[in-house]
């Protein structure tokens, strides 16, 4: 039997600028990458939804605060609520968290400097479907580029979310004064991800990494399982 | 009426930027304790009672003006100039 091509949305808000990159990504992965605007008030068929980086909305007040109330992201929320796979990409894991579909939140770099370049990051967890094809304790290199990609959670929030193993992904070295060097999070659930690094930006050798392949491929095999189960 | 909303690190939580701003003031010999920088709302609002107007705004700053896992929030009311 031909294994099944995966439907991967990637959500455009005006001042994405990372959408392309994302798109070209997923295909080169072999999923069927399609574009989804943020005026949708319902999803297509999808198996999988991407939120790529950005500027949405000029990020005005704070980071992601205007893009969450975008019509799309009801549908987004309805959709993770069904199980469905979302992930979110530097300023996609900032509309994730305003839109409290992912804990914390993220602040202005401690440096206040735009950070951009490579960064050696910890695979924390295997057992998600973002994360699969990479070994636990891995070291990857994934770009960053960021100038709001400290994140951050109060002591509470913070213990209840390491017990709970929601970190999936820490930078081996400071990068941002992110909260014990924090990278990456999914939902108690396991089915939504937030990450500050471009895995889209490392999909190819000739790039500097490849090591974001990793991480994008694990998506689309995830996506093709849930085809394969009948989700 | 018109609402001024003052938005703020909380109390406790790391603000770069009020370091930078701090460091500078102190640089240019301005004896200065802590500083911490905020964020500041005007807005009208259509309703004329205080209450109604607060409760509203309050709902704001909730939903959209502020994260409150990491700001606070003060409301100051006034009439419209005008009436």
């Amino acid at each position: 039997m031909a294994s099944p091509q995966p439907r991967i949305g990637v959500l455009r808000f005006p001042g994405a600028c990372d959408d392309r990159d994302a798109l070209w990504a997923l295909s080169a992965l072999d999923a069927e990458a399609v574009f989804v605007w943020h005026t949708e008030t319902q999803l297509p068929d999808l198996d999988a939804i991407v939120l790529p980086g950005g500027f949405s909305y000029g990020d005005y007040l704070r980071c992601g605060a205007i893009a969450r109330f975008a019509p799309a992201m009801e549908a987004v929320a309805a959709f993770a609520a069904e199980g469905g796979l979302v992930l979110g990409i530097c300023n996609g894991f900032q509309i994730l968290c305003e839109a409290g579909l992912l804990p914390g939140v993220l602040r202005r770099n401690e440096s206040l400097s735009f950070v951009c370049r490579d960064v050696p990051l910890v695979v924390e967890r295997t057992d998600t479907p973002f994360t699969s094809r990479c070994a636990e304790g891995e070291r990857l290199t994934i770009p960053v580029k960021h100038g709001e990609g400290c994140w951050f959670a109060d002591d509470a929030l913070y213990d209840e979310i390491e017990t709970s193993r929601q970190i999936v992904l820490r930078y081996a070295e400071p990068v941002n004064g992110s909260r014990n060097d924090v990278a990456g999070v999914v939902n108690e659930r396991g089915n939504v991800m937030g990450l500050m690094p471009h895995p889209e930006h490392a999909v190819d050798p000739l790039l500097g990494s490849a090591d974001g392949a990793l991480i994008l491929s694990s998506l689309v095999e995830a996506a093709r399982d849930r085809i394969l189960a009948g989700v | 009426m018109k609402a001024t909303i003052l938005v703020r690190p909380k109390h406790g939580i790391l603000d770069p930027q009020g370091q930078a701003v701090e460091s500078s003031l102190r640089q240019l010999g301005f004896a200065v304790g802590e500083a911490r920088v905020g964020r500041v709302v005007d807005l009208e609002v259509e309703s004329n009672d205080p209450a109604g107007a607060r409760a509203e705004v309050e709902r704001m700053c909730e939903q959209l003006l502020a994260n409150p896992l990491i700001e606070s929030y003060e409301i100051e009311l006034a009439e419209m100039p005008d009436g």
